[in-house]
């Protein structure tokens, strides 16, 4: 519920949802808490916490190493939650939790959405789960009224979109381009035809993410959809500044105030 | 005993095995690749220019060689041993890279990338290439470049772009990360030719189709040569393609025993081993659910073999299947008895057979003493051992000083 009232509450403001992402416990799950309210405070909409995962087939090198770091840090599923549950205590922004399946498989799929409920997640999305394989895990996911978010691709057929929309809940993640995560100067953004054709089967939000790294980019992507998506540009400042968590907040806060006035439509 | 088996089911099943675990980007991708799969399946033409290709290029049929003196020496069981150490290139991979370089011209694919671990599959994948006229990246872990570095120089001298690993655990299961990362950045043009029956449908059903001409030549071998069929299948099992080459067409035999031989390293009990069926729980890793090595928050654990290509905490999903319903009995061998394996069958045999294939030969030097006189087994002896002989020299080395 909390994502659906966010995109109408910012439908009538005329802004895009400004989507950040970030991986749980890189550097720490405590910094991990106080960044989450960083970005908040700093205008993001929804924020996407990324579970570490030791094979992340789908990311570039920038999450690939936040995803190592979060590892070494002793972040896992269990201790996410709990913290998200702590979070939950100081804001109602929504919680995607963005992952690979097998962490969810293995901590059993109706156990996690129970817990992931009672800690105040709001919906999960497994970049190695498309529709077809994705029918348990849904339906653990419905009996606690979570959203199961699915990616669209430029590669996507109009059956898949008919599938993916069929499935889909909360909002649609449109890859941007064919590759994996990671910031990319120069978009392409022929993303029209896509979007229309996404149109004529869902009402669904629209969210647009891979990739995404300066303001020009929200700007041009919050005029054609209705989320920007934000991930490894923010990662890099975790990377950069190290444990100096004071820089980081710092970066990640100015540079999230920048994407989030870029989100207001013209 | 003849039973229907019919798998993997229309979306990749074997039971609750397999399927298509992989990011919305590959989808589509993975879809036409299972169409035109079907397509050459029945297409005769198709299966002659295969056909011509395993025969007047990587030299098939392979003998089944009756292991006279290996047989007389442990004195027990009838040991053949299917000889894809005498295929082009010198291992079973290139059955399958013929298949898939073949299905990828016909797609128009300009480009071929590949994983690889003892750079058997590489070599395979580079020779199709150059064939073929193709593009080829090849992606090797850091660590597998150095224990294998002869297949590295191979893979150069075809024609193909190397790249080694640095992430993870810098072996195959990181090289496959990178291959994936690869083939969806360039899914358009590019063919991802998978090294075995592994990965999202359909290339477990594929691979295993493709590498079923092992078994289904040794059938007709071994009943020339006894007039029966087999009592034991015995075949090492990295991701497993060796095996289900040798196995599947066996499948319907129920009276033919299987054995598959993982890589217990350093120990089964230990940290360090290659053992996903035996050790493993059921998980999702690189697009398809099956056993898998890791911890109990689902983090895939790094695996240990002195095998390159055996050295993977997965396996292929039929196999994790056919565990499950008894169909197939699963062992492990460590990196000692491998060793020594290796050693046995050059001495005794004349034959240097990789140290992958050289789990299989462990687990028959084990058990054929103990098998009656009249039975007869067939080891898949999956390829020959001469990228192997400066890693092992080396520990031979170490272990000399060890004893002085
Ligand atoms: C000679 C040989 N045998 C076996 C294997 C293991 O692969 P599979 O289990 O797919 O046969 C390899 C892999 O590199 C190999 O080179």
């Amino acid at each position: 519920m909390r994502i659906k009232s966010k995109f109408n509450e910012l439908n009538e403001k005329k802004k895009a949802a400004l989507v950040t992402f970030i991986t749980a416990g890189d550097p720490s799950l405590k910094d991990t808490k106080d960044i989450v309210l960083k970005l908040e405070s700093s205008g993001a909409d929804i924020i996407e916490l990324g579970i570490p995962f030791s094979d992340p087939m789908a990311d570039g090198p920038a999450i690939q190493l936040a995803s190592e770091r979060a590892i070494k840090s002793g972040a896992t599923l269990t201790k996410i939650l709990k913290l998200v549950k702590a979070i939950r205590k100081q804001t109602q922004i929504p919680i995607i939790l963005f992952g690979y399946y097998n962490p969810f498989f293995i901590y059993g799929l109706d156990r996690f959405a129970k817990d992931a409920k009672k800690a105040g997640v709001d919906g999960v999305l497994v970049v190695d789960l498309p529709p077809e394989e994705s029918y348990e895990f849904k339906r653990s996911l419905n009996k606690e009224n979570l959203d199961l978010v699915f990616l669209l691709a430029p590669t996507s057929t109009s059956d898949r979109i008919k599938l993916v929309s069929k499935n889909c809940s909360g909002f649609i993640y449109l890859v941007s381009v064919t590759g994996v995560t990671g910031q990319r100067p120069n978009m392409n953004y022929s993303l029209q035809p896509l979007i229309s054709e996404i149109r004529k089967y869902s009402d669904l939000p629209i969210g647009i993410g891979f990739g995404v790294s300066s303001s020009k980019q929200a700007e041009e992507i919050s005029n054609i959809a209705d989320a920007v998506i934000v991930g490894s540009a923010l990662v890099r400042i975790i990377e950069k500044n190290g444990n100096n968590i004071d820089t980081v907040l710092k970066e990640m806060g100015d540079f999230t105030k920048q994407l989030s006035k870029a989100c207001y439509r013209v | 005993m003849q039973t229907n088996y019919k798998f993997p089911d229309d979306l990749g099943h074997f039971g609750q095995f397999g399927g298509r675990y992989v990011s919305e980007t590959l989808i589509p991708a993975l879809l036409e690749l299972e169409k035109s799969y079907i397509e050459i399946k029945n297409d005769k033409g198709f299966q002659k220019e295969v056909s011509h290709y395993l025969s007047e290029y990587v030299g098939r049929p392979t003998p089944l060689y009756f292991a006279r003196s290996m047989t007389e020496k442990l004195g027990g069981a009838k040991i053949y041993l299917k000889r894809e150490d005498l295929a082009h290139t010198g291992a079973h991979k290139i059955n399958n890279t013929i298949g898939q370089g073949l299905l990828a011209a016909k797609m128009n694919k300009k480009r071929v990338i590949a994983e690889t671990g003892a750079g058997q599959h590489g070599v395979a994948t580079a020779t199709v290439a150059a064939l073929l006229d193709m593009e080829c990246e090849v992606y090797m872990g850091l660590e597998d470049t150095r224990r294998q570095s002869l297949n590295v120089f191979r893979m150069k001298l075809l024609g193909a772009n190397v790249k080694g690993v640095s992430s993870g655990t810098q072996t195959l299961k990181d090289a496959m990360n990178e291959a994936m990362r690869d083939w969806v950045t360039n899914v358009r043009d590019t063919f991802y030719i998978i090294g075995s029956v592994a990965g999202p449908h359909p290339y477990p059903m594929m691979v295993r189709d493709f590498q079923s001409v092992i078994g289904h030549e040794a059938k007709k071998q071994i009943i020339k040569n006894e007039g029966k069929l087999p009592d034991l299948l015995v075949a090492c099992v990295g991701g497993g393609s060796n095996a289900m080459g040798l196995f599947f067409p066996f499948i319907q035999d129920r009276d033919v025993k299987k054995i598959g031989v993982e890589a217990a390293g350093e120990g089964i009990d230990t940290n360090r081993h290659s053992a996903s069926i035996s050790k493993g729980r059921v998980g999702v890793l690189h697009g398809s659910k099956t056993y898998v090595l890791q911890d109990e928050n689902g983090l895939v654990k790094g695996a240990h073999s002195i095998a390159a290509g055996l050295d993977y905490p997965g396996v292929g999903p039929e196999h994790s299947f056919l565990n499950d319903e008894g169909l197939i009995s699963y062992t492990s061998v460590n990196d000692t008895e491998a060793l020594d394996a290796f050693k046995y069958l050059s001495e005794v045999e004349g034959i240097i057979p990789a140290l992958e294939t050289s789990h299989a030969v462990a687990h028959v030097i084990k058990i054929a003493p103990k098998m009656p006189k009249d039975s007869v087994i067939v080891i898949c002896l999956s390829g020959r051992g001469d990228k192997d002989i400066l890693s092992v020299n080396e520990y031979f080395e170490k272990d000399e000083k060890m004893h002085q």
